[in-house]
This record gives structure tokens, sequence and C-alpha cells, in this order.
């Protein structure tokens, strides 16, 4: 089991938060001008990292805020955690 | 009509008020129903002046910034749920809410009415850490948990909130009112083996 620390309630057990995929995900400018293969690589595509891996969680048993976190996939420690819109704290940039 | 309506609180079929006058004074918890509050979900910012000093003015209460804690003024309560999303506890036929939302009329706030989407659950004695602790995983140590903190968590896979509003320790645990009889059923079992006594808190 995981401990997440939400940056506004704290330490809490994993089994409060929901995953929300990969983070920092880009929405085109102009969805209606992209081919048909562009738009399915934004909606579907998604990278699957062995290692640190930035991805959006949300506390949706407590404050019900989302938050980006950096996990290692490989062995599930929590390397950062940082709010919606920020970029990643350096240590964990790629 | 509707200012007519059979109003009964979440918990009424349980007939918990009569069970009260068969309290036991050496049960190690004590359990009860405080039903018909009116309550808030308030949204706003706190860096505001004018929406903060609404809050005080209309509820007595300074907004809780610190996450996970309660202001209260005997009356009121006012509960931090996030960052910018506070829910405010007041007696029934309390008005703060009306007036709360005429006070941030000209702002980007909102007030909304929840008064009926929870009762509340009172637990307090020497062994409603212990219950609590059975079915969640926040730590309710009194080292941790502690008077006028509160925390959305779930308790036995139900979402409650919990205010501790006294060092009794006296918990109130807000629920869903379509989770509450269940709640209780899993409440009662889980205090059983320290018995228990039925409340009837105001």
């Amino acid at each position: 089991m995981l401990i997440i620390d939400c940056p506004y309630c704290g330490k809490r057990d994993e089994a409060e938060f929901h995953y929300g995929g990969e983070a920092h995900i880009v929405r085109p400018e102009n969805p209606s001008e992209l081919s048909d293969e562009a738009w399915a690589e934004y909606l579907f595509m998604r990278s699957n990292t062995k290692g640190r891996f930035l991805e959006r969680w949300v506390h949706s048993e407590g404050c019900r805020r989302w938050f980006n976190m950096a996990r290692n996939t490989a062995n599930n420690e929590v390397e950062a955690v940082y709010l919606m819109g920020e970029t990643p704290p350096k240590e964990v940039s790629k | 009509m509707a200012d007519s309506y059979l109003r009964q609180s979440a918990l009424a079929s349980l007939h918990l008020i009569a069970r009260a006058n068969q309290a036991d004074s050496n049960a190690g918890l004590s359990m009860g129903e405080r039903g018909f509050l009116c309550q808030w979900v308030v949204r706003g910012d706190a860096g505001n002046a004018v929406f903060a000093s609404a809050v005080k003015d209309v509820t007595g209460c300074d907004l809780p910034i610190e996450p996970n804690t309660v202001q209260g003024s005997g009356y009121i309560n006012v509960l931090w749920l996030g960052p910018d999303e506070w829910l405010i506890v007041a007696p029934d036929g309390s008005d703060a809410g009306p007036r709360l939302d005429e006070a941030c009329k000209d702002i980007h706030a909102a007030v909304t009415d929840v008064s009926e989407s929870r009762t509340v659950i009172v637990l307090a004695g020497e062994h409603a850490r212990d219950v609590l602790a059975k079915g969640c995983a926040l730590d309710f140590h009194a080292r941790s948990f502690v008077v006028d903190q509160c925390a959305q968590s779930t308790l036995a896979h139900m979402h409650v909130i919990v205010h501790q509003r006294s060092d009794a320790p006296e918990f109130d645990v807000y629920v869903h009112r379509s989770f509450a009889e269940s709640l209780w059923q899993w409440l009662e079992d889980a205090a059983a083996e320290y018995g228990f006594a039925v409340s009837n808190p105001v």
C-alpha cells in the first residue's frame, strides 16, 4: 500500500486516491485541423515508462483536488508531488 | 406541498431516541444521531478580504485556512474541506446560508445548501477512537488527531467527514444520508466489544 502525500491534506492512504493517467498531455490548439492519426495520438497514446513517470492523481475521498505526482513505476517510490499547472520540480524533470 | 412533507432524520427508522432511554452508564462509548443540521458548502477565495469578512460576520468564525481544521463559535462550525471549499454547519433553523449568500453576491463565491445530504453520527467516550480506527486508515491517536481537527476519508469504505469536537473525545461523523443506516450498523458491530449506549445528542 502506498502512502501518498496530498499537497493539501498531507500523508494519506493510497485507497483515498484515484489515478488520472499521464500528466502534462497538452490538448492540441486546433483539433479540427488535425489528422485522425494526430488526434488519436493525443487521445489514446501514452508512454508506458518503466521508472520515473509523471502522472495525475486526485484525492477523491479527501479534498477532491487534482495534483501531479512523480512516481517510479518499477518500485512505486513517490519522488515528488506538485500542484496542477506547475512544472515538475527540478530533481524529477526529465 | 413541499413545505409540509414528513421530515425524518436519516436514521429515524432505527428509533434511536427510544433506545437512548435505556442508556448503559458502564458503556465504553455512546453513539447517537445529530440530525436536522443546517449545512452549506461554501466556495470562495480565502485571499479575498470581502469573502473572508463575510464568513466572519455571518458565522462569527474565522475562515479555517489550515487544512483539515475547524473554526467553531459554539453555535456554528466551519469545516475546511479544500483550499477553496468549506462546510458551514449550524443548528436547525439557522439562516446563516442565505445571509452569507447575500453578503457574497458581488464576489466570485458560491453558497450551496446541502443540509439534507448528510447526517451526523456522534461517537463519544473513551473507546470512540478505537471504533473509528477499525474502519479508517487515519491516525486517531490523541497525539495526532486533536480537538477541532477534521478529515475527509472513508470509514468502512463509506465516505465520511470526521470532526473531533471535544477531548472526551467526542467525534461528529458526517455521512451521506443513504449510507447512514449501513454505517450505523457497522458502528454497532465495531462498538459491541466495548459496550455502547445510544445517546440522544442535541
